[in-house]
């Protein structure tokens, strides 16, 4: 499997990763590079085995579905690069 | 008490509560060697006002007769762990000025064990690195040199801040966090103690998340009983990871007998590599025979899916990175991009991740965002997850088999020069060939260094244990510390 530049952009805008036009080649060759390494798993036979899914077998606890956390609107907001009446703020989103 | 910064936990401790020294003495001799060691690069945000505050709390209830076992003890906190007020930034542009609204479960039960924060130590960014070269803040530099040569050495990565700040005696203890070697490498390219819990022993909360299923926190330390100390406090149940285990955490210190009797080690033939450097093959021989010495019974295991744990880790590792790291888009906290007129929310977030994150991080993120896009998801990240199982069966028989700890060299070499272009990213993952497996299996490992090579470098060897059996793995590494007597220290050049 082979990357080209158009798989290496759809990839980068998959991710949400500016990539500019010019850097395309590098980052297939980089991707080629990494799936390469990554093709050896081909050789094994994987038949019938269940895809890891907790490396500790371990049924996760569950706890009564109620509200056990909330009125911290100043603090969850105090980190954000602009935050308005309350409000993460972003450009305009629907035109 | 002179060079107080030298201490163990151990000797620090007993010190403390016979009255001999005290907390803020501690702490002033650490925030002192601190403020000398800045060519070393391993404290990226120092934090004396909170270290002397935390200090004088600590000789106040040492004073009252009730203090655990890390009250007064100064450490370094690995910049992975969210600290409440304290920037935070995983080594990342993209969390500059994030100061969290709160503590991680790990940190906070060292705070409140009464420990002491000296600052916040460097690492590769999110955790991405072997070298410690991928951060923000630039590199962390080993405080061992090779012979002569005046040339910088990596620390090892990602927690490669807090390896340097230990085995330069800036601090007495650190945190790390190891995904697929970052606690054990580093501890082994600087002559320290590193200890991979099992996965779930740690709470993973409050810790910036890079691949769930394989991080864990865990100590790095001057000595094997310091692990087992700090280890200890760092350990236990926490209802905010789900995969936090709910197991007593046994007291691991007093498990430190020596007494390896018929404890049987398993020595995979696996992990002799093609060209391994004879240093590490002879260093791992060396290591046998102390084990077999200290009345160990020796046997010849195969873990015959070793040489794809590598390829696994790096469809697992970026997959769940990326899955992550989606997190990072300028919204709600760190980094935002300047935007240009007319551009809306998605170059927003193109920008913000491009300037944000750098080029290994990035790298990670398209892969993994790769591996699991349409039609890719079967052939890479289920393909990996079935490799991953039988990785772990391996491990599973091995033990059933009757086999207690299985030791392995830590690292396929000493600590390399900084600064070294790495043109293919695979052969800076190599580094991480013997520490992967451990992670993946989910299980505790611990690096302890045993020798120094033809140069001067330390060199060190690993040990595994079986699930939740960190009392036990300990045990043998004290075994073999004490056996290998590795005292060496760095020569002070910075």
């Amino acid at each position: 499997m082979s990357i080209d530049t158009a798989t290496a952009a759809k990839v980068a805008k998959l991710a949400r990763i500016k990539v500019d036009e010019d850097d395309l080649p590098a980052l297939a060759q980089e991707f080629n590079a990494i799936l390469g390494f990554i093709e050896q798993l081909n050789e094994l036979d994987v038949d019938g085995i269940d895809p890891m899914v907790s490396v500790t077998p371990m049924r996760l606890k569950r706890r009564e579905d109620v509200v056990t956390d909330g009125d911290q609107q100043a603090r969850i907001l105090s980190n954000a690069p602009d935050a308005r009446e309350g409000f993460f703020a972003v450009p305009k989103v629907v035109e | 008490m002179s060079d107080l910064n030298k201490l163990t936990i151990a000797e620090a401790r007993d010190a403390l509560r016979k009255g001999d020294v005290t907390s803020v003495e501690l702490t002033e001799a650490c925030l002192a060697a601190i403020d000398g060691a800045d060519a070393l690069g391993a404290v990226v945000h120092k934090t004396p006002e909170i270290a002397l505050d935390r200090a004088r709390a600590a000789d106040a209830r040492i004073k009252s007769g009730d203090a655990p076992a890390m009250c007064g003890i100064p450490l370094g906190i690995k910049d992975l762990f969210c600290t409440e007020g304290v920037p935070s930034q995983a080594a990342s542009k993209i969390l500059e000025g994030f100061r969290p609204e709160y503590e991680s479960t790990v940190s906070g039960l060292l705070r409140d064990a009464g420990a002491v924060m000296l600052g916040k130590l460097n690492m590769d960014e999110f955790a991405m690195g072997s070298s410690n070269e991928t951060s923000v803040y630039g590199n962390a530099v080993n405080p061992w040199r090779a012979g002569n040569s005046d040339a910088a050495l990596t620390p090892g990565g990602s927690s490669g801040g807090s390896a340097s700040a230990v085995a330069a005696d800036l601090c007495l203890a650190a945190t790390g966090t190891d995904t697929g070697g970052s606690i054990r490498q580093p501890a082994a390219f600087t002559g320290i103690v590193g200890l991979k819990p099992t996965y779930g022993r740690c709470s993973r909360w409050g810790i910036v998340a890079f691949a769930s299923s394989l991080d864990q926190a865990g100590p790095m330390t001057k000595t094997v009983r310091d692990a087992a100390i700090m280890g200890q406090a760092m350990m236990g149940h926490d209802p905010k990871d789900s995969t936090s285990a709910d197991l007593p955490v046994p007291d691991f210190e007093a498990m430190l007998t020596g007494d390896i009797k018929g404890q049987v080690i398993g020595i995979p033939k696996e992990y002799r590599m093609d060209g391994m450097p004879d240093e590490i093959e002879a260093l791992w021989a060396k290591g046998r025979e102390m084990l077999q010495d200290a009345g160990a019974v020796l046997r010849d295991i195969s873990l015959p899916h070793t040489k794809y744990a590598l390829p696994a880790y790096y469809v697992i590792a970026p997959a769940e990175a990326s899955s992550n790291l989606a997190r990072y888009d300028g919204v709600r906290f760190g980094y935002r991009a300047k935007l240009d007129q007319g551009d809306g929310i998605t170059e927003m977030y193109e920008k913000t991740r491009a300037e944000g994150f750098g080029a290994e991080v990035k790298r990670r993120v398209m892969v993994g965002t790769y591996v699991l896009s349409a039609g890719f998801y079967d052939a890479y990240y289920n393909r990996a997850r079935k490799v991953r199982a039988l990785i772990k069966r391996d491990f599973d028989q091995v033990f059933e088999g009757g086999v207690d700890a299985i030791l392995t060299p830590a690292t396929p070499s000493a600590a390399f020069e900084l600064g070294q272009t790495h043109q293919d990213p695979v052969e800076m993952y190599l580094n991480d060939v013997f520490t992967v497996t451990v992670n993946l299996a989910g299980l505790p490992g611990i690096s302890v260094p045993v020798g120094l090579d033809g140069r001067g470098l330390p060199l060190g060897l690993q040990l595994i244990g079986k699930p939740w059996d960190e009392g036990g793995l300990l045990n043998t590494a004290y075994a073999l510390e004490q056996a290998a007597g590795f005292v060496d220290k760095p020569v002070k050049w910075w």
